[in-house]
């Protein structure tokens, strides 16, 4: 057999991937363990959240299905941190794992120039340090141009619960051994990860008297820019608030010892914005209570997901933990809490592109490149698609700037600073955070995602419309209005103070009590609730937005400094020691991205540009 | 690459011209914001006479010179400033260009930027780079070092409360289910930023009273060849209990080496080669002493207790009448001949362990130093240092502006932030993890 592109994984990085690769017309080949398994969720019951769902939307604005597949398996949705200002929202939403995992698995199914194949890729094949395909389970050797890696938490896992430790991924999944071998001796550095997962409990044992009820948006919302979401908001499923009890601190205190991650038991890292309880306790000795979210996982079946109660303790020790807390002291648990420590691989070892450096056409996605999250493997798994395609067809890659998406923010810090804990987007991470939202995604990627050829031509004419609209009423909000009574009166209509002096609706949109809606007396063309957002947006934060334009312009000129692969830094005179180990380690696309390294001194920075300009003459 | 630019690029004496040269993109139209005259409708290549003016206020007298890109030592378009009012009013011209968001020009960085632009000649480039690197890195070490312990402790403090306000609104927004974290509010950021400014305030304030503390002392050490002056020199540098070294900022030029007596900055001026042998040290004579006098705040005019007054003595006597002058009547062990009628006569003795005594407490009555010492007094000892803390009164301003409007929190943090980068660059932390190390100290969050 001979494909294009093989993808293999069949989670969020690997879905989006294989997506990307066979409508982009490569003849794409998905492996994974298990096909009932495809877009698994097998943590939180929830897509988005702050950071990641912008991610989500830019994933959608470049054609990718997150979006999509999310819109179509909602229980609740909800925009986060609509009391801060535009930069900060992000849409979260509790979706529905069955039908998540379903709609994906149709998705793909219906997907032409893709087929799936329920297997392991055990071996790459290797050919001038090219890939030239993989060797499954069963020794079939499989051929193609390009191989997307995106084997999640598979590679050599191991499930953790108190001091038993068990070769397999989630759900008893059988794990992948070779590939991490393989990898290994192709020059990978690889390195041990750990994450984890809290308790399921049985829906109709909770006595949710004793919670509070978190409910979700009353206005329509989606992540999707052109596909109408079917879910009615009406029929939201709620989540519950709950604390954690004294009680529940003394048996996490007084056993310790026997949790897999206290207990010494876990190799791995974990990351430090997903702490399992024991740690919580441990580190903030004072907090007398900690905070835990009940969410629905389905409608299909009872699972509850208690958010915030990770756990490595043993299942005796689990059972006491949970009915412990408030309105689960009868509970049933389905599942335990387990750890997961996985390999990884040392994600300084990738080109931007998300081709590894090592091995050509070798490109890897997601956990395996040490992120966490589904929104942070769906982005990667669509741009090592995107750059697959590319790099078969000879063509420049897409490298997203960090003043463009959070998606380019995401790979530049794992490219450039590596990682040594599970890495998740958060908006501090982004420097350019008020060009980055949620409103304007699809006007930042959109014209990336049709030149790549993901974006058809339903997503870009509702995109153009969209950007016209925008122009045409920026235009109208242009004209000027004079303090004339019946001007005033007009004003007055709309519980606007009057004016005193000439004023541009521009200038008067920035009051705080003005909006687009209440001047509508003074526009012609009537706008969609969307568009007359974004103007708000651009016009209130003008100021601010400008001077992230102009940080970002600034930077952008260094970033089109471009260093070559080929510069050995060891040979740069009056390079300072760690920064040129550095640099030949990280091997920077472009001064800009130089500048980004720990370790690299401004003083290294003008050596280096002295020493470009030197070679260029 | 090509912000604009600006440094004070001649070495600053008292009465002398000093010049300001701004180079880049928008050198014209930034330095005409400041002026009188319209200086974009002068010619390249023209010396214009005009005011320099905050807002109405007349700051100084200047002959601007304007050269239109390519023609110019960096090829980019570049203003040159002649300023005529001394030491405190070319600073306060220079400040006026920061304000108009020029940055400070790096040490070298005008040579570099002729590099670059291919104006100097690529056979140097290696000796452009050594002296780029070294330059760059020897200052920013030696600003770190410099800044006074206390100082550097209160801008860490400063930092700290950034942070914390920081973290609190970065977590809010990334874990905003988090109901029991402690929301930052509009209200606290009002009580929070009022002590940050005083804070602030009171670190330019004080730095800027003291052109002793900020520039330190300019020190010349005069006296004909074999008087003793690199014996009381070396006996000063023994004193110093911090280090010898060139020291970076604005009299980066003039002064061969700054030592620190217990917090205080003596600038030692063209004694060139002093840390070659005595025998150039001790040659320095009259001529090379007049240079001096001129930059000189304090003269040490160091005399032999040994020998009658001679001619050149007299001169040397003669010519620093009019400075703040100490008479160092050293060898004070051996049999006194000199006949002297002055004020501020000292008699030291190099030889014994404590000789150097009396002209310390000297220069400390003059200068009433240990008061300083003692009071609880925050200050930066750079320009460039003062400089960037004033950057962040823009930022103050922005917060303070966006309060007043009601603008949303996230976008005031955008303004704390770089405060909180400013005052990290002053004392040389600028380590990029730190927000997010902090957040997960300082807050339990996550699923």
């Amino acid at each position: 057999m001979k494909y294009d592109i093989i993808v293999v994984g069949g989670g969020h990085a690997g879905c989006e991937a294989a997506l990307a690769s066979s409508r982009l017309n490569n003849k794409t080949l998905l492996i994974t363990g298990n096909i009932n398994n495809i877009a698994d969720c097998p943590c939180n019951p929830s897509i988005g959240g702050s950071a990641k769902g912008i991610v989500v939307r830019e994933i959608d604005a470049l054609g990718g299905e997150m979006g999509i597949n999310a819109d179509k398996s909602l229980l609740q949705i909800k925009k986060l941190n609509t009391r801060k200002g535009p930069a900060v929202w992000s849409l979260r939403s509790q979706i529905d794992k069955v039908d998540y995992t379903q709609n994906m698995i149709e998705t793909i199914k219906k997907q032409t120039n893709l087929d799936i194949k329920e297997t392991f890729a055990e071996h790459l094949i290797i050919e001038n340090n090219t890939v030239k395909g993989i060797i499954t389970k069963e020794k079939e050797e499989i051929k193609a141009k390009a191989v997307i890696l995106t084997t999640g938490t598979y590679l050599n896992s191991n499930i953790l619960i108190g001091s038993t430790k068990k070769q397999e991924g989630p759900h008893g999944e059988k794990t992948e051994l070779h590939l991490s071998k393989n990898l290994k001796e192709l020059g990978f550095t690889i390195q041990r990860l750990k994450t984890g997962t809290p308790p399921r409990i049985k829906r109709d044992t909770i006595d949710f008297s004793k919670t509070k009820v978190e409910k979700g948006s009353d206005v329509p919302l989606q992540f999707s820019f052109y596909e109408k979401s079917p879910f009615d908001i009406s029929k939201q499923e709620d989540c519950y608030l709950i604390y954690t009890t004294p009680k529940t601190h003394k048996i996490i205190n007084e056993n310790l010892e026997k949790s897999a991650m206290y207990g010494g038991y876990v190799e791995g890292i974990g990351p430090r914005y997903c702490p399992s309880i024991e740690d919580k306790l441990v580190k903030f000795k004072d907090k007398e209570r900690h905070q835990l979210f009940l969410e629905p996982e389905s409608k299909h079946y009872d699972d509850i997901y208690i958010q915030g109660f990770s756990s490595s303790m043993p299942i005796e020790v689990q059972d006491k933990m949970v009915h412990s807390l408030p309105g689960l002291e009868n509970c049933e648990i389905l599942k335990y809490a387990y750890a997961i420590e996985y390999d990884a691989i040392d994600p300084t070892q990738l080109k931007r592109s998300l081709e590894t450096k090592i091995i050509e056409n070798l490109f890897t996605a997601g956990q395996i490149n040490g992120t966490s999250g589904y929104e942070e493997a769906a982005c990667q798994g669509l741009i090592a698609a995107i750059n697959a395609n590319q790099k078969i067809k000879n063509k420049e890659p897409l490298i997203l700037r960090r003043d463009e998406a959070y998606i380019g923010v995401l790979i530049d810090d794992l490219v450039t600073k590596g990682t040594n804990e599970p890495y998740r987007l958060l908006t501090s991470r982004a420097e350019y955070r008020l060009l980055l939202r949620d409103d304007n995604a699809d006007l930042r990627l959109t014209e990336y995602g049709r030149k790549v050829g993901l974006v058809k031509d339903k997503q870009y004419k509702i995109f153009k419309k969209k950007k016209e609209q925008i122009e045409k009423l920026l235009k109208e909000l242009n004209q000027t209005i004079t303090p004339t009574k019946q001007i005033n009166e007009v004003l007055k209509e709309s519980n606007i103070k009057p004016i005193q002096d000439k004023i541009s609706l521009h200038d008067l949109l920035k009051k705080p009590d003005v909006s687009v809606d209440k001047l509508n007396n003074f526009i012609k063309e009537s706008y969609s609730k969307e568009v007359a957002e974004e103007v708000e947006i651009i016009i209130k934060y003008e100021g601010y937005i400008k001077k992230q334009i102009e940080d970002a312009e600034k930077q952008k000129e260094y970033e089109n400094i471009k260093l070559n692969e080929e510069i050995d830094y060891a040979k740069i005179p009056n390079l300072a020691l760690e920064a040129r180990e550095k640099l030949n380690k990280i091997k920077p696309t472009s001064i800009g991205q130089a500048m980004r390294i720990s370790g690299v001194n401004p003083s290294d920075i003008s050596v280096l540009t002295i020493y470009l300009r030197s070679k260029n003459e | 690459m090509n912000d604009t630019i600006a440094a004070i690029s001649t070495t600053l004496g008292i009465g002398a011209i000093s010049i300001i040269r701004v180079s880049g993109k928008e050198a014209i139209e930034k330095v005409n914001n400041i002026t009188n005259i319209d200086l974009t409708k002068r010619k390249s290549h023209t010396i214009n006479y005009a005011y320099i003016k905050d807002n109405n206020e007349i700051i100084d007298e200047v002959l601007i010179s304007i050269m239109k890109a390519p023609k110019t030592f960096t090829t980019e378009d570049t203003v040159e400033i002649n300023c005529h009012g001394g030491i405190a009013t070319t600073e306060k011209v220079l400040e006026l260009l920061l304000n108009q968001d020029i940055r400070l020009a790096e040490p070298g960085e005008f040579t570099k930027r002729a590099f670059l632009n291919g104006r100097i000649d690529l056979t140097e480039s290696e000796a452009v780079n050594d002296l780029i690197n070294t330059k760059t890195d020897k200052a920013r070490k030696i600003v770190i070092n410099n800044l006074k312990g206390t100082t550097s402790n209160k801008i860490r403090d400063l930092r700290e409360k950034l942070v914390k306000i920081i973290t609190n609104i970065e977590v809010n927004i990334d874990y905003p289910e988090y109901q029991d974290i402690e929301e930052m509010t509009i209200d606290k950021i009002k009580q929070e930023i009022e002590i940050i400014e005083q804070d602030l305030e009171n670190i330019i304030k004080n730095s800027e009273n003291s052109k002793i503390i900020t520039n330190g002392i300019n020190v010349a050490i005069i006296g004909r060849p074999n008087v003793g002056k690199s014996s009381i020199l070396n006996k000063l540098i023994e004193e110093d209990k911090a280090i010898v070294t060139n020291i970076p900022g604005t009299t980066r030029d003039i002064v061969e080496a700054s030592l620190n007596l217990n917090g205080i900055t003596l600038n030692l001026i063209d004694t060139a080669g002093i840390r070659e042998t005595e025998d150039i040290v001790e040659q320095i004579g009259v001529k090379k002493s007049k240079e001096a006098l001129e930059k000189a705040d304090l003269v040490l005019l160091i005399l032999n207790n040994n020998e009658e007054l001679t001619n050149e003595d007299k001169e040397l006597l003669e010519i620093s009448k009019n400075k703040t002058r100490i008479i160092v009547i050293n060898k004070a062990d051996l049999d006194k001949k000199l006949e002297i009628k002055e004020e501020n006569i000292i008699y030291t003795n190099t030889i014994e362990e404590k000789g150097i005594a009396p002209l310390l407490n000297k220069i400390n009555e003059i200068y009433k130093l240990e008061q300083i010492e003692t009071n609880d007094f925050y200050y930066v000892s750079t320009i460039e240092q003062l400089n960037k803390i004033k950057q962040t009164r823009n930022n103050i301003k922005d917060i303070k502006k966006g309060l007043k409007e009601n603008i949303s929190i996230d976008m005031l943090e955008i303004d704390l932030r770089e405060i909180w980068q400013t005052l990290g660059e002053v004392i040389g932390e600028t380590y990029t993890e730190e927000l997010l190390d902090n957040l997960f100290k300082n807050f339990c969050v996550g699923k």
